[in-house]
């Protein structure tokens, strides 16, 4: 009997580790983020657009924001980007934007100014990250990124990879809704 | 394959010109700012072996040593600096698992959560064991002629 049922065992426990571990829609490289939670990190960078002003997610505590992570040079984030500018037009909560500056200033923001102008600018506000100091400390590690902030100021959902508006629209605006809206 | 004959086609693989090539490009830290950053040896020394036990997560086989990503430089860059101000070795990797949670470490600390993954390799062994042993004392209790 157990000559039998032993390796009967052993291949439904593989069956089922299997089935988890090739699931085709789970992105391997997607990580949970410990944020989640968490108080979103505070930052105070200078304007994409106006280098003399700061751009800080400490005014927004109190309401429903939008934190989103990209740059220029990163592909993903010229895929969603239509997808950005038709959730800005929703109005339902301010998107911020942060430019992630992987070249530590060498002309990423000319770039991120041009790319606003030419493709629109779907950002209540874009900082500037500089030297790459504020995406480490909201544990970024591939752009674009995509943050959910709450009344309370704490991050509720992280979205890795390109935003699209069923992403939007199935795991963001419930969120929003339950999370009490901004307005 | 004795040592002698191992040393031999080493040497032969080496003299082709395929694998010399491979063997002769200088190794790769040297490209990367790993080496010579840190003015004291004692700091440095701590940079290299804490730089090898994170996770560049952008290729995330890779250490934040061996990596060239834009990530990964900034990562080593934060994990000077914070040497540099005195900071021990577990505030740089809390620093690093409370932004990128556990997973960027090469070696998770044995928590509740890891014991798992830690003890798994010894309940295999114990399992394969015992199979071995009563496979074997089963086939010495058997005639020796068929």
């Amino acid at each position: 009997m157990w000559k039998f049922l032993l390796p009967f065992a052993a291949f439904v426990a593989l069956v089922v580790l299997f089935a988890f571990g090739l699931n085709p829609k789970r992105d391997i490289h997607a990580l949970p983020s410990p944020l989640i939670g968490k108080p979103a990190p505070e930052f105070a960078l200078t304007d994409v657009l106006n280098p003399s002003a700061v751009v800080s997610n400490t005014s927004l505590k109190g309401q429903v924001y939008v934190v989103n992570v990209w740059g220029t040079w990163c592909a993903e984030c010229r895929v969603e980007h239509p997808a950005l500018l038709a959730i800005a037009e929703q109005h339902v909560v301010p998107v911020i934007g942060i430019d992630w500056s992987i070249d530590h200033g060498l002309g990423e923001r000319d770039k991120a100014q041009q790319w606003l102008e030419r493709l629109g600018n779907p950002y209540a506000q874009v900082a500037f990250d500089k030297e790459g100091r504020t995406v480490i400390d909201w544990g970024v590690y591939a752009a674009p990124e995509t943050f959910l902030v709450d009344r309370q100021g704490n991050v509720i959902f992280k979205h890795i990879s390109a935003l699209t508006q069923e992403v939007w629209e199935k795991e963001f605006l419930p969120r929003i809704a339950a999370a009490g809206k901004g307005t | 394959m004795n040592r002698g004959s191992f040393a031999g086609v080493l040497t032969l693989a080496l003299a082709l010109p395929g694998f010399g090539g491979a063997f002769a490009e200088p190794p790769a830290a040297d490209a990367l700012d790993i080496h010579g950053q840190l003015a004291s040896p004692e700091l440095q020394v701590r940079f290299e072996r804490i730089a090898k036990e994170l996770r560049c997560l952008v290729c995330q086989n890779e250490s934040i040593a061996d990596s060239n990503a834009d990530l990964a430089r900034d990562l080593r860059r934060q994990v000077r600096e914070m040497l540099i101000a005195g900071k021990s070795d577990d505030a740089i990797f809390t620093f690093m698992t409370d932004r990128y949670g556990e997973f960027v470490r090469f070696a998770p600390p044995l928590t509740p959560k890891t014991a798992f993954i830690w003890g798994a390799p010894f309940v295999m062994l114990l399992l394969g064991g015992t199979i071995v042993y009563r496979v074997v004392r089963q086939r010495s209790r058997m005639p020796l002629d068929e």
